[in-house]
């Protein structure tokens, strides 16, 4: 077994980064389809000519990112074509396919592998767009995830997240560990081992850091941790407990919960850990801190009003409005992308189910009917959320659209999963 | 510590103030400084045995509190509450008179939740629980610095397993010496 890249037990910062093997000890993830509502567009990628020059198949992780958003199904689409092709209409609207992508892998003089693609629309009998990656081998993976996010986005005018990472925690036996993986559960690598519990990652808006809370210490303190190097250090440790950890949108402070002045209570950091200041002030629980996008208001979780409810209020503190009336439980918010959309967890008769409200007319919908909902998370396009769930008595991750329609399960074969977060659109 | 140099100052303070149990001699005697000059020799050997004695007494005391606290670590709480049961009131007076006894000692108390619920609001509930023992023990006297309350919410159970009687050993707070 390989090294994580922080283990708490040996103290010690490891250089490189290591990957979780296949060994049976281990966590694999694993992404299993089930329950795909909708019509399906069908596209055609053929495999790429020279694709034996990729240490990674390009084609059909291409094709997997494309059938895992639920929107597209893979038609037969026989070898032959490449980038530099003229198709014969007729026989790919035979084929049934709205869209075709061919492409060829081949090597640049300095080592970097030059993979390029076309992709066409059968119906219209046109090019859409035709883009070349030359990457280091080691980023094949990541062009392949490049690739299907142009073509996510040409077919639907949505971003696409294919080549995005998120964080997630895993707790095997009394081992827990803060674990990066892509966005289709593939290249795992263990961020921290620890014996003692870790909760709420966090990801900086520019990808390079997570900030999370780990119970290493004998209680809850606040750490930030380089994604890349491994570098650790403390934020928060202040008397009592320290949690919730919270990005402002500029990356430059963090929004956290303590109770060194008695109870729980929002503050704000700088990410450098100067600067504290207190933000509100009541004689309840407040926690669970997040930041609208444009950094303007702070949504967090008060039970100054009885019972846990949402709430809302200036960045800089002030007053707060309630933002969530249904029911007497209502936690985790989490705001899209655009401001739109409150995704947030809520009691219903003992269950806990994620829960969607548009923002503007304060329409709320549970979209889920399972039992142990937690800690939702959007995709940087606005288009999923990833959360924890819990199906035939494990956790596991889900993925969903925000009508709760398309619904996507992430396995974990050995472990517990727990605390997702999906990283952000820039990838260092 | 030297008895020959604190001897007079405390027992002087122990007259003043009246005190029928054992000196203390941690504690800075309250109309004395502690740069008063020490007595001669000839003079504290006549206070040395009484002191001793004292000292002996006290330490003794507090090995009778940390053994009588020993199985009187967890406190258990009801459903969606912090308060500290009645029925619990002997116990904190015990951690009190310990604590009190030798202002040295410093605790943890680490508030628990059961497994249902979100895992930061658990950790928010178990600190108010926490706070909750913490403040039966200020309140009969213990020093703020001497306990901190933390919490480990939901993520600690002291039971695995779902159902009331899980749930019930899992809603605690432990106390805990540092």
């Amino acid at each position: 077994m390989l090294e994580p890249l922080v283990s708490v037990s040996r103290r010690r910062t490891l250089a490189a980064l290591a990957a979780l093997g296949a060994g049976p000890a281990l966590a694999q993830l694993r992404i299993d389809i089930a329950g795909v509502g909708g019509t399906r567009v069908p596209v055609a990628i053929v495999d790429f000519r020279d694709e034996s020059k990729s240490p990674q198949p390009i084609a059909a992780i291409v094709r997997a990112d494309l059938e895992r958003s639920g929107l597209f199904r893979s038609v037969d689409a026989p070898a032959g074509l490449s980038e530099t092709s003229v198709p014969v209409w007729t026989d790919w609207r035979a084929r049934q396919a709205d869209a075709l992508a061919a492409g060829s892998v081949s090597r640049l003089a300095d080592g970097r592998l030059d993979i390029r693609f076309k992709l066409w629309d059968v119906v219209k009998g046109a090019e859409v767009v035709g883009e070349a990656h030359a990457v280091q081998p080691d980023d094949a993976r990541l062009a392949a995830h490049r690739i299907a996010d142009t073509i996510y986005q040409k077919l639907t005018g949505d971003r696409g997240v294919f080549a995005t990472r998120m964080a997630y925690v895993t707790k095997a036996g009394r081992r827990f560990s803060l674990v990066i993986a892509d966005a289709d559960g593939e290249g795992a690598k263990v961020a921290l081992a620890s014996p003692e519990p870790i909760i709420s990652p966090a990801w900086a808006p520019n990808g390079r850091e997570l900030a999370y809370v780990s119970f290493e210490s004998g209680k809850a303190t606040v750490r930030i941790q380089d994604v890349q190097t491994g570098g650790r250090r403390v934020l928060a440790d202040f008397k009592g407990t320290n949690s919730a950890p919270a990005w402002s949108p500029d990356g430059q402070q963090l929004a956290i919960s303590l109770s060194r002045e008695g109870g729980t209570q929002l503050f704000v950091i700088n990410r450098d850990g100067s600067g504290l200041r207190r933000i509100a002030q009541s004689g309840a629980i407040d926690t669970e801190a997040c930041y609208s996008p444009d950094g303007s208001k702070i949504y967090f979780v008060s039970d100054r009003g009885g019972s846990p409810q949402v709430y809302r209020m200036p960045a800089s503190g002030g007053s707060a409005e309630r933002v969530t009336f249904g029911g007497n439980y209502n936690i985790s918010p989490a705001v899209s992308p655009d401001g739109r959309t409150l995704a947030y967890i809520s009691r219903i008769g003992g269950a806990f189910r994620l829960s969607v409200m548009d923002l503007g007319t304060g329409q709320a919908q549970q979209i889920s009917d399972a039992n142990d909902d937690e800690s939702p998370s959007f995709a940087p396009n606005g288009r999923l959320i990833v959360y924890a769930s819990r199906a035939g008595g494990k956790e596991v991750l889900m993925t969903t659209t925000l009508d709760g329609k398309i619904k996507t399960p992430l396995l974990v074969t050995l472990a517990e999963v727990r605390e997702p977060t999906w990283g952000p659109f820039t990838r260092q | 510590m030297k008895l020959t140099r604190f001897a007079l100052p405390l027992i002087a303070a122990a007259a003043l103030a009246g005190c029928s149990s054992a000196v203390k001699l941690d504690e800075p005697a309250p109309v004395e400084t502690r740069t008063t000059t020490p007595p001669a020799s000839t003079t504290s050997q006549g206070t040395t045995a009484p002191a001793a004695e004292s000292r002996v007494a006290t330490v003794d005391l507090n090995a009778q509190y940390t053994e009588q606290v020993r199985d009187k670590r967890v406190v258990y709480f009801d459903f969606d509450s912090d308060a500290v049961k009645e029925e619990y009131r002997p116990l904190v007076e015990l951690h009190a008179k310990r604590l009190n006894n030798n202002k040295r000692l410093a605790m943890t108390l680490e508030g628990h939740t059961d497994e249902r619920g979100g895992r930061e609001y658990n950790l928010a509930l178990g600190q108010r629980r926490a706070e909750a023992v913490a403040k039966s023990l200020t309140l009969l006297g213990v020093g703020g610095a001497q306990v901190e309350a933390v919490s480990f919410g939901k993520e600690r159970p002291a039971a695995q397993g779902s159902g009331e009687e899980a749930w019930a050993k899992n809603r605690r707070v432990e106390l805990k010496d540092k």
